[in-house]
This record gives C-alpha cells, structure tokens and sequence, in this order.
C-alpha cells in the first residue's frame, strides 16, 4: 500500500456528500448511500489503523510540494484510531438517521451536510500542517451552522445563535494564533514547527500564540471558563445530531489541543498548573450543571463538558501514563457521548418528552431496551470493568505520579457526580412507573414505528454499547494501543523525522 | 422590467458574454480569470437575460434545474485532486497532458478544478436567484 492512499477516508466522506446530493430530493437513496460509504469508511480506517500499526507512519505530501511548503498529511498511530473511532460513530449515527429522521428534515439536505462534517473531520485527524488543521475546521463548523439550524424551530436557532457566535470568535482566535507563529518561524507544518520553535529567541511570544491557541480550540472545546455555549446549544437540535456534535465535534478539539500541546507548544510547568487547573474546574462545573439538570439531553450536554475535563486533565498533568489515559479515555468518550444521546433519542421516541417529569416506565414495559441502555449509561460512569473505568485509573496513576492531587481529586468528584447524576436519571428513566406518554403535535411513539424504524433505533446504540464492551473486556489490547500512542506523543521525534525526511 | 431595449440587447449580450465566460475559464491558472470569476460572469450572461426577458424563459433556456450543476461541480472538482492517486501521484498533484493546444492550451487537471468550480458557481448563483425571484412571484 503507498501512502499516497492515507487519504482514502476523507475522499469516502466527499464522495458520498456528491452522491447524495445528486440525490437531491430522493431522500430513501441518501440514507442507503450514507450507510453504505459510512461502512466502505469503517472498512477502510480499520485497514489503515492495522497498516500503521505494522508498519509505522504513512506520510503524503499534498501536489507533490514537498514539507513543509506543502500541505503534509500524516497518519500516525493516534489519528488512524480516531479514523476508526470517527468510522463506528459515524455508521452508528447514519443507521439512527435513516431510520429515525422524517422525509421532511431530510429534506433540507441532511444528509450531504453530515458527510461533509464527516470530511472536515477525519480531514483533521490526517492534517500535517497547522494551517490545514484550521482549514478542517471551518469546514467542520459550517457543516455543524447548517445541521444546528436544520428544520429551524425559534428555540434551535436561539441555540444556533450561541454557537455560531462564539465559534466564530473562537476561530478568529486560533487563525491569529496562527498568524503568530507563522510571524514566528515562517513555517506551519507542525513536524518543522516542532523543530523550529525550541529556537525561536523570544519565547514568550510563543506563548502568547500557545495561549490563543489554547483559548480558541478551548472555546471549541467546551472548557472552562467558556463552555456555556454547549449546554445552551446542544439539546435543541434532534438528537441524531446532537449525538455526533456530542461524539465527535468538540472532541475533534481536544486531538487538535494534545496534538499541538505535546508536538510544539510543550507545556513548561507553569503552563501545565493552568492547563490542569482549567481542567479541574471544567470538570466541577460540568458536574455541578449536570447535577441540577432535569432534562435527559441538559444532562448530557453538560456531562459533555464535566468529561472534556478528563482528557485535559491528562494533558496538563502531561506525562506518558496521562497521555495514555486522555486518549483512551478520548477514544471511550467519543463512542459514549454519542451513544447517549441516541438514547435520548429512543426516550424520546418512548415518553414524548425529554425532561424527567415524563420519562419513566422504561423497565416496565421495554425490559430488554432497559438492559441494553444499561451497557452506555454505566461505561459512562465507568463502573469497572466497563469502558469509563480503565482510563480514569490511568489518569489518577499519573496524577499521583505527578504530585497533582488537586486534579486528582477533581477527578474522583467529576466521576462521583457522573454516578450521582446517572443513577437519578436511571431511576427516573427505568425504574420509575411509566407517566403518560407526553403527546406533541407530529409525534409518532415507538410502537407505532415500521419494524425497520424500530430497528434503526435500537442496533445503532446496540453496535456502540458492543464497541464500549470491547473497550471495557478487552482493555488490554486498548491500553496497548493507548501507551503506544502516549509513547510517540511523548517522544514526537520519530513523527517530525517520518515528515521531513522525505525532503 | 422588460424594456424593449433591454430585451433586444440581452438577445446579443447573452451569448457574448457567455462566451467571454469561458474565455475567462480557460484563461485561468498562470493569468488571472478561472473558474470563480468565469462562473460569476456566466451567471451574470443568464441573469440579464432572464431579468431582460421573464425569468421563466431563463428556465426554458437551460432546461434543468440548476441546483444539479452543485454536485457536478463539485465531483468535477474532487475529481482533479483525486486522479494523481491512481497514478500512484499524492493528492492533487497536477497532472499535465503533453503538448499544447491552440485556444485552450495546456489541458491538465488544473483545468478540471476550475470548470468545476465555474460549474459549482454557475448553480449556486442560479439556484439563489431563482429561489428569490420565485418568492417575489408568489408576493
């Protein structure tokens, strides 16, 4: 295989976005042709993954300009297992949709707006160059502007609003800190930055640009102190949407973050203090908020925010045992946040409403639903052996290791209220007896769903509860992967040789 | 607004100005023009004659939907980046025919992108302006 072909998954994604829209109103054709490439993409991340696993780095430089004037794409052992992860997510959420999302709202071009957010997406994970990555991005955020606003109820654009606002202010802060170290090194891609920054005289102005790179991928991020957009947005649009924002948006900012953190912007001690203490306090906040919720997707959204927590944690404690414990935990969290907001979804479709005074019942009446929601809900919390668990260790070992038992502690109480919060809502939700069904103009209850509909609703959350098991029983091999990659994040030599040596 | 003037002289202009629009496609690359700029102006050649005449007959003229050309366009575009892979060549590597063509030039993907490009202009534009002209009708 040359490694010319790295690019593979991001020509999937562009096909099927022209595929369906030559399919413009024909809307049974773009839900097959969306399920079908998710499958073909699934497919061929998995056989990258394994090819780098083998053989070690697959490097392309883009028209041929060699680094770092040209566009450099790289695919390393950490962005060939977000492919995959971005692959499950990915299918999981098409399934939902084709089954789940009425002619109507298909209508307004779904499905080409998804694929191409798909682009943007694995785009980012196989960017060499910093000016790339941003480019991804914009990408990634004008698919997200027309799916937030898709179908355009007052309450979705009201959350739409926030969004764009303060994604766009986060944008103009990352293109400056850009500016910066262009203005700075004269070079973007990231394997020459890192060889070019160390020599840079004036290093504070390298951290000033590390500063505004940190603030304008936090505010995309969710971290504190400029998280209140998600919980604010989240929960309007329907939740196969929310469900790949809550997957896989803002965690395409936090590769972006240790991406650029353990190549070039090294934290030096002091940095690392700022960037441990944010993510404590994102993980009280988040817990806080989601503690007081009382709607199935608040909670959610904000126990997006409280889990952001986790994977910066690792990254300001910054050692290979945390580094290990972010990207694993980063891996399980992407498969989660999605899965849950499927759930909600399926809630939804069963009570007609998605706050606590109508949800219940769910024991009583699906006891197997209640089982299989069973498996998302507990990872989520990380009872072992399930998925949570094991990253959670890795981060408290570093943390101790690290003499940083505040984050430490952060930790623990971002987990403690993760139980507290998901056992309210399990009791709520299964437990509880079923009120009645709340009734909304349009809405159609489970029961009253084709055998496919039904289906389409249960195998996606199915299919990833079965990926968080895997995490969870085969965390062995998980961990394996995980050092591996903390490992060649530590030690980024080998990636800054793989690009530049074919100068 | 349908002067006699203006619907005689939109008559002529249509096809001059279309064809100034793919002079301007094919000039692209080393001088300035390209697919951007080629599109707008074949646009423009349409939008004249359709707001010179009735906006209907702009539809007779061009017979499709011109949302469709999006996706044309576009796969007209990806095209020419995805083509240098089965030549074993990184993405959008340009690739060049030999030799040299009277009028057009050097034919390479280059080329391709740009009447992509023009296509993805030339449907965007369209599909806009119909879509507000039909609301103005239904007013």
């Amino acid at each position: 295989m040359t490694d010319n072909l790295l690019i593979l998954p991001v020509i999937i994604q562009l096909v099927i976005a022209v595929v369906s829209l030559f399919f413009w109103s024909r809307t049974s054709y773009q839900r097959i042709s969306s399920i079908i490439g998710n499958v073909i993409f699934l497919a061929v991340s998995f056989i990258l993954f394994f090819h780098v696993k083998e053989n070690g780095i697959m490097v392309s430089q883009g028209g041929d300009w060699q680094a770092p004037f040209g566009i450099t794409f790289v695919l390393d052992l950490f962005s060939a297992s977000m492919l995959v992860i971005t692959g499950l997510s990915g299918l999981a959420v098409s399934i939902f949709t084709a089954g789940s999302m009425s002619r109507r709202r298909a209508l307004f071009v779904f499905f080409p707006i998804y694929h191409f957010l798909l682009l943007g997406i694995s785009g980012s994970f196989i960017a060499g160059d910093l000016f790339n990555l941003y480019v991804w991005f914009e990408l990634i955020i004008i698919a997200s502007f027309g799916l937030i606003t898709l179908g355009g109820g007052r309450r979705q654009l009201e959350g739409a609003l926030k969004y764009v606002t303060l994604n766009l202010v986060a944008s103009t802060l990352f293109l400056t800190s850009i500016a910066f170290v262009y203005g700075l090194t004269g070079s973007l891609n990231l394997a020459d930055l890192a060889v070019k920054i160390p020599e840079v005289e004036n290093q504070d102005l390298v951290s000033i640009a590390a500063l505004l790179f940190f603030v304008g991928l936090g505010i995309k991020t969710a971290v504190f102190p400029m998280y209140f957009w998600l919980p604010a947005s989240y929960h309007t649009p329907m939740s196969a949407i929310s469900a790949i924002f809550g997957g896989l948006l803002t965690k395409v900012g936090v590769y972006a973050l240790i991406r650029v953190f353990s190549l070039f912007f090294l934290p030096d001690s002091f940095a690392g203090t700022v960037i441990s203490a944010i993510a404590a306090l994102t993980l009280i906040m988040g817990a806080m908020g989601a503690f007081i919720q009382k709607d199935v997707r608040k909670v959610f959204s904000w126990l997006i925010v409280c889990h952001i927590g986790f994977m910066i944690a690792g990254l300001g404690i910054f050692s290979t045992v945390a580094l290990a414990g972010a990207v694993f935990y980063l891996f399980h969290d992407i498969i989660i946040k999605t899965n849950i907001f499927m759930v909600s979804g399926l809630l939804y479709r069963i009570n007609g409403a998605h706050t606590f005074k109508f949800i219940g019942g769910l024991y009583e009446h699906y006891p197997k639903l209640s089982f299989l929601i069973a498996i998302p809900l507990f990872s989520l919390i990380g009872i072992p052996p399930l998925s949570g668990f094991w990253p959670k260790i890795l981060l408290i070992e570093g943390g101790i290791q690290g003499f940083d038992y505040f984050i430490v502690g952060a930790i623990l109480l971002g987990s403690f209220v993760t139980l507290v919060t998901i056992g309210k809502l399990w009791i709520t939700a299964v437990w509880s007896e079923q009120k009645s069904v709340n009734y909304v103009k349009h809405f159609i209850h489970f029961t009253q769903l084709s055998k496919i509909q039904r289906f389409a609703y249960v195998f996606p959350i199915a299919l990833l509860s079965v990926v968080s098991l895997f995490f969870g029983f085969g965390a062995f091999w998980m961990l394996d992967i995980a050092n591996r990659i903390a490992e060649e994040l530590m030690n980024p030599d080998l990636y800054i040789q793989s690009i530049l040596q074919t100068q | 607004m349908t002067t006699l003037i203006l619907k005689t002289a939109a008559t002529y202009l249509m096809p001059l100005i279309l064809l100034f629009s793919v002079f301007m496609l094919l000039r692209g690359h080393y001088l300035p023009g390209g697919g951007f700029i080629g599109g707008l102006i074949a646009s423009i050649a349409l939008v004249v004659y359709g707001y010179a005449n009735r906006i209907d007959r702009i539809k007779q003229f061009i017979r499709f939907h011109p949302g469709i050309l999006i996706p044309l366009g576009v796969s007209f575009s990806a095209m020419a980046a995805i083509l240098p892979l089965f030549f074993n060549q990184p993405l959008m590597t340009g690739l060049w025919l030999s030799g040299s063509y009277p009028i057009i030039g050097n034919i390479g993907t280059a080329l391709l992108f740009d009447i992509g490009v023009y296509f993805v202009v030339v449907g965007a534009t369209l599909t806009v302006i119909f879509s507000i002209a039909e609301e103005n009708m239904k007013n």
